[in-house]
């Protein structure tokens, strides 16, 4: 069983990532449980999305405290939250931010990934939305789901420009993940 | 065909196969994106049920019993407050014995206010004459709308009936379901032939008053049709599997390593997932330990639950809703499965547990197969804050 935990504030769209990413896992033949969990119920409020993944039906029906992943679609909240509790001393972190953000230093055998998630949408979709480029980034740094499944999920879910923008953006975030994996190799 | 759908969504799609004539709503979260979907249906022009947008829950409730009373099939949906409001016509309903499907995005009640999920809201209105099935996944969740329909529409019960799911948990996770294809619900559910209804041509009056000549037996009828109810449950099933390919047994509980068990937690919905994951956990240390689960909460099935627990030494029962000043409600039902029978487990604890969305972890779990012992608890809450009980007066 592999969880996934999703910080981010209300109307940024996470339920769509944790959505898309569940859609990306039952494509490839997993058993999904993608849910939300909401603070004070309106815009901008912290809120978090899970995914927890198994080759069987999950069960368990709480909320994730020892992640293997973590998903930081809004940068700000680390200021006031510790993101990164409980992820597993191998888990792995990708943070929407430009690349001189400061994030906390972790355990050794964790890693930090920062993608420039919401510049990467602007070029691709016109607007600051970065959860396709993150989801991207996500499956770079974890390798957890194929690019090509990806793709195929935006493709079933949207259409026009918008699946065109939002494909690019998949590319461009899981690109620049695999770029610098390479360097530090 | 399995998809990956959110809970809620997956109902719409089955209250669409079954063809309702009418459907009338009023959002409330978590039940709001059952009748968004709807709508959303209605107006693309896939269902041609007719959507009736009013201005409350009673509204709502009032329309699909008037609805129901003219012979058509109907739907509404609602949660906690909603439900709370809908109130004197969910009694109503059941009165003048109308069947229709309700679904409860299970939420706590006010005050203070919490959009959360417990099961207070159904749990409160267990009196009212319906039908109550708790659903653990949304494939059930889908699956038990199905079957609620087939259920209250049989000749011989003519009662409405409610499917519980949990809110958030269940109305918004996303996963797996097998939907059905509309010719396997066709056969299941045939179209909705009323036994009376109210039309102009043939007038008849429905709901009128019954004073204390007639009241009495109208409700004993009710009562009366709840132990028939416990017959159909297991037939009804039994069709299901045969066209769906999903055995959900006798639809009354379900044993989960309760036979040889010394230690069995009782409960109902979505918790049942995180218990059997506990319980799994426990057995591979050896630790006989199990779960029965509650899927119809009325009729409640006593000789089934007996005949479950009798030989297990230590039962536990997990409430998500209370009754202040009382024991639990679920707690004092399984207790008094027990009276004046001669196998009895030798220890009966209640506890309390996710009340106003108090997440229950693998923890919580494991804690009361831990407190399960030979020390008989009464009403004890899991994952209590006491640092907040503290009172504090400037």
């Amino acid at each position: 069983m592999k969880e996934i935990r999703i910080h981010a504030r209300a109307g940024q769209g996470a339920i769509t990532t944790a959505s898309l990413l569940g859609y990306a896992y039952f494509a490839e033949g997993k058993y999904p449980y993608a849910f939300p969990h909401f603070g004070a119920a309106r815009m901008g409020a912290p809120m978090n999305a899970f995914v927890r993944v198994d080759t069987k039906p999950v069960r368990l029906r709480s909320q994730i405290y020892n992640p293997n992943y973590v998903i930081i679609v809004d940068a700000t909240l680390m200021r006031g939250y510790n993101c990164f509790s409980g992820l597993l001393d191998n888990g792995i972190a990708v943070v929407s931010g430009k690349e001189d953000l400061e994030v906390p230093r972790l355990k050794p055998g964790q890693k930090v990934f920062v993608v420039p998630a919401n510049d990467i949408a602007l070029k691709t979709i016109g607007r600051p939305l970065g959860n396709t480029a993150l989801i991207g980034a996500f499956a770079a740094a974890t390798g957890e789901l194929k690019l090509n499944t990806l793709i195929e999920v935006v493709k079933f879910k949207f259409s026009g420009k918008i699946q065109e923008g939002n494909i690019e953006a998949i590319k461009q975030g899981f690109e620049y993940i695999q770029q610098r994996t390479e360097n530090r190799v | 065909m399995k998809e990956f759908l959110e809970g809620s969504r997956a109902v719409a799609e089955i209250i669409k196969l079954c063809k309702p004539g009418v459907i009338s709503a009023y959002p409330i979260t978590p039940q709001t994106h059952i009748v968004e979907e709807l709508a959303q249906m209605v107006a693309n022009g896939e269902l041609s049920s007719q959507f009736i947008n009013v201005e409350s829950e009673h509204s709502a409730a009032s329309v699909v019993l008037g609805a129901s009373a003219t012979g058509v099939r109907t739907f509404t949906a609602t949660s906690s407050q909603g439900l709370f409001y809908m109130g004197e016509v969910i009694f109503n309903i059941a009165g003048v014995r109308l069947p229709l499907v309700m679904t409860c995005a299970n939420r706590a009640i006010s005050a203070p206010i919490n959009i959360w999920n417990d099961q207070q809201d159904s749990i409160s209105l267990r009196d009212a004459g319906w039908i109550q099935l708790y659903a653990e996944n949304v494939q059930e969740s889908a699956d038990f709308h199905l079957i609620g329909y087939r259920v209250s529409e049989d000749k011989s019960i003519m009662l409405p009936v409610m499917i519980c799911m949990d809110g958030f948990i269940l109305t918004h996770g996303i996963e797996s379901v097998d939907m059905p294809k509309q010719a396997q619900v066709d056969k299941f559910l045939p179209a909705y032939k009323a036994l009376y209804k109210l039309d102009p041509s043939e007038p008849l009056t429905m709901g009128i008053l019954a004073d204390p000549d007639y009241y009495m037996e109208a409700r004993y009828a009710i009562h009366a049709t709840f132990k028939d109810v416990l017959e159909l449950l297991p037939k009804v099933s039994q069709e299901f599997s045969d066209i769906f390919g999903r055995d959900y047994k006798d639809l009354l509980v379900e044993e989960y390593f309760t036979k040889d068990a010394e230690k069995v937690i009782v409960a109902m919905g979505s918790v049942c997932g995180t218990i059997k994951e506990v319980v799994d956990e426990l057995r591979a240390k050896g630790k006989k330990v199990g779960l029965l689960r509650i899927i119809s909460y009325r009729p409640f099935p006593y000789a089934r639950i007996y005949e479950a627990l009798k030989n297990v030494s230590k039962v536990a029962i997990l409430d998500k809703s209370v009754s202040l000043g009382a024991y639990a409600p679920l707690a004092s039902e399984i207790k008094s499965v027990f009276s004046n029978k001669k196998k009895l487990p030798k220890v009966i604890s209640s506890f309390v547990a996710g009340l106003g969305g108090r997440d229950i972890t693998l923890e919580s779990i494991r804690e009361i197969f831990r407190k399960l012992n030979a020390k008989e608890l009464v009403q004890e809450f899991i994952d209590l804050k006491p640092e907040l009980l503290k009172e504090q007066y400037e």
